[in-house]
């Protein structure tokens, strides 16, 4: 495939909508030409390119099951390109490119116990993750899901996390820094959590995604608690423009944060991670 | 006819015959380009005879500055090379890829179809391209044809290019390809290479490095270079070498700025550096570009557009309302280490060719050479 192939956007109809927040969106897409799908397979932490012709291409995460047929985006309005697609709803088309990067070692981390750390807003890349192992239970160990947010109201994706707490061999742990009274789950920071679990390290994987700061806490909580570099695996953010590693807008260190990304294991970053303004 | 192979075979054209190699260039169907003297500095322009050239001029180069100068000789390659060279000819500093058409205009989310803008495949002959522009050349051809997604563009600009180097026989003050083993004689990506010498009347030394390159040089039945003038051919190209004086120590510098990243020389540094990418738009490597859509006035029509851009940028790392690089500091550190460092571990080179473009066309006069011996002879110290 050559880069004009690579570039063009696949258009793509917007065939259900669903709101999380007033500024949160989760879009299920059906590809105009279903011929095209194949194109589209993926793993979790893979990202599309979303396209809004005239306005201009964001990279956004794949929040969907590898196995639906369907494609889902969960987008934030941030700017101006996630702005208009916020506008758009039912029956309205988007450019689709990709998928690109990296996802999540789901096949490597078969049968291993699994921990999610995340944090904020932003953690679209890791929740179709979560569904996806809860999909496969049988092929995963124990699930922990640490979660951290700033205010109650940042926690848009409340139920998932209700309806993951229930799920047998789950450990679900939530906080605020900034809880107010009707919060009924821990405060602190998420790296305040890791105290509350059981980590077997010579059986476990970490998942993480957040802002770099809590990835660099987490990071170095998951060490204290003898977990090895390559089994911490950290969801990167940088900015992209053409998704195939010719840019250079997303480079950290050696690695283009859109193909060799967006998920590394902290092990071949850790030189540069936490270096600030890297 | 029996070739010795391990000698590339050499010729001999003298210099008032130069218009026979452009007329030839022309009548294979090549738009000619050679270093034209404007506005104060050479650039690759479109030329219709040997006299467009800048014949009788040279370039002084030092840090923050360059001015070009009268010589009175005869001399058609005096200057060494001006800020564009062969970049912009390949990787465009703008190039349309996608046109884009919308069904309505009122509103987004219409139906649309994209399809790619066909590539301008130009066949374009340059003239006097130096070696660290070759280099140069050979470092981007990774780029953007060495992985993935070969980009279209840029390979029909590069199929359609020709290019005769000349070979460095002076360096200015900035130059460094010596210490970077990249000049300055040409040694790759040529279809043709010259090297201009004094001798005989004044002339040049022919070489050719392609198929294309043979077929022009035997098509100019040219005579075989005097003995003499390869004797002096080597001469001059140690001598320019020799006069050098500045290098980096190109296989040490990857592990030195590894491990310095938090060096103090970085904020001295910065507190000069303007943060304007002089630096990465006259350096034949950087590649970094962004891509934007520009729609139509009647809002039915788009084109996706590739454009230069730079590390330099304040906007360069940011992602809605973050910056992973908001300090001149971080843009600097990102520049020269891209460059000298991380480059190696994408491409496999490095990222400098030693043509010392941006210390000669930094408005401060930053010399890349003396930031990593600053940060080498305090090797280790912490910010």
């Amino acid at each position: 495939m050559s880069a004009a192939t690579a570039l063009l956007p696949e258009p793509a109809e917007i065939v259900e909508k669903r709101s999380f927040a007033p500024d949160i969106h989760a879009y299920r897409l059906r590809l105009v030409d279903p011929a095209a799908r194949p194109r589209f397979d993926f793993v979790p932490g893979q990202f599309n390119m979303v396209y809004v012709p005239g306005v201009g291409e964001v990279a956004i995460s794949i929040s969907s099951d590898p196995d639906d047929e369907d494609l889902e985006h969960t987008i934030r309005i941030v700017g101006r390109t996630t702005r208009v697609i916020a506008q758009l709803g039912p029956g309205d088309v988007l450019g689709l490119r990709g998928p690109y990067g990296s996802g999540w070692p789901l096949h490597a981390a078969r049968f291993k116990d699994i921990v999610v750390v995340t944090g904020g807003l932003g953690c679209a890349p890791v929740t179709g993750a979560i569904d996806y192992m809860f999909r496969r239970r049988e092929s995963y160990g124990h699930l922990t899901i640490l979660h951290g947010v700033k205010k109650p109201a940042d926690l848009v994706h409340r139920t998932r996390f209700e309806v993951w707490r229930r799920e047998p061999d789950t450990t679900v742990l939530l906080t605020a820094d900034q809880p107010d009274r009707a919060w009924r789950d821990r405060s602190g920071v998420v790296t305040e959590l890791f105290d509350q679990i059981q980590l077997d390290p010579a059986r476990t994987v970490a998942f993480l995604c957040g802002p770099e700061v809590m990835l660099h806490y987490a990071t170095s909580t998951l060490h204290r608690r003898g977990l090895a570099d390559d089994r911490i695996f950290l969801s990167l953010e940088r900015n992209m423009h053409c998704a195939v590693g010719i840019c250079g807008h997303c480079q950290l260190g050696p690695d283009f944060v859109c193909k060799d990304g967006p998920i590394l294991p902290y092990r071949r970053v850790r030189r540069f991670f936490g270096v600030r303004g890297l | 006819m029996a070739h010795d192979q391990t000698v590339p075979e050499t010729h001999w054209l003298e210099r008032a015959e130069l218009g026979r190699l452009v007329d030839a260039l022309a009548a294979r169907d090549y738009r000619v380009l050679g270093p034209v003297a404007r506005d104060g500095a050479v650039a690759y322009e479109a030329i219709e005879r040997v006299s467009d050239l800048a014949i009788g001029w040279r370039d002084v180069q030092s840090a923050g500055r360059y001015r070009l100068e009268q010589t009175g000789d005869q001399r058609v390659f005096g200057v060494v090379h001006g800020p564009g060279g062969l970049k912009p000819h390949v990787f465009a500093p703008r190039e349309r890829l996608l046109e884009i058409e919308m069904d309505a205009a009122e509103r987004p989310g219409r139906p649309f179809r994209a399809q790619a803008a066909e590539p301008a495949g130009e066949r374009i002959a340059i003239l006097g391209a130096r070696a660290c522009d070759l280099a140069g050349l050979a470092v981007q051809d990774r780029i953007f044809l060495g992985d993935r997604f070969p980009d279209p563009w840029y390979a029909a600009r590069r199929r359609g290019l020709f290019l005769v180097a000349v070979g460095c026989t002076r360096s200015v003050d900035t130059c460094f390809c010596a210490s970077m083993e990249t000049g300055p004689e040409p040694r790759q990506s040529y279809d043709v290479a010259l090297t201009e010498l004094e001798d005989h009347g004044g002339g040049f030394v022919v070489r050719s490095g392609s198929g294309a390159g043979a077929e022009l040089v035997e098509a100019l039945a040219l005579p075989p270079a005097p003995r003499d003038s390869l004797a002096n051919e080597r001469g001059a190209y140690q001598a320019c070498s020799a006069a050098m004086t500045r290098s980096l120590p190109r296989e040490r510098v990857r592990d030195l700025l590894y491990a310095n990243l938090q060096h103090p020389r970085w904020d001295e540094v910065a507190a000069r550096c303007l943060s304007c990418g002089n630096c990465t738009m006259v350096c034949p490597t950087c590649f970094c570009h962004s891509v934007r859509d520009e729609p139509s006035l009647d809002g039915l029509a788009s084109l996706r557009m590739r454009e230069w851009s730079s590390c330099f940028d304040f906007e360069h790392a940011q992602v809605h309302g973050l910056n992973f690089r908001p300090h001149i500091r971080d843009r600097y550190r990102q520049w020269l280490v891209h460059k000298l460092a991380t480059w190696v571990d994408q491409f496999d080179s490095s990222g400098c060719v030693g043509c010392g473009r941006c210390i000669t066309w930094c408005p401060v006069g930053i010399d890349l050479t003396e930031e990593v011996a600053a940060i080498a002879a305090t090797d280790g110290a912490k910010s």
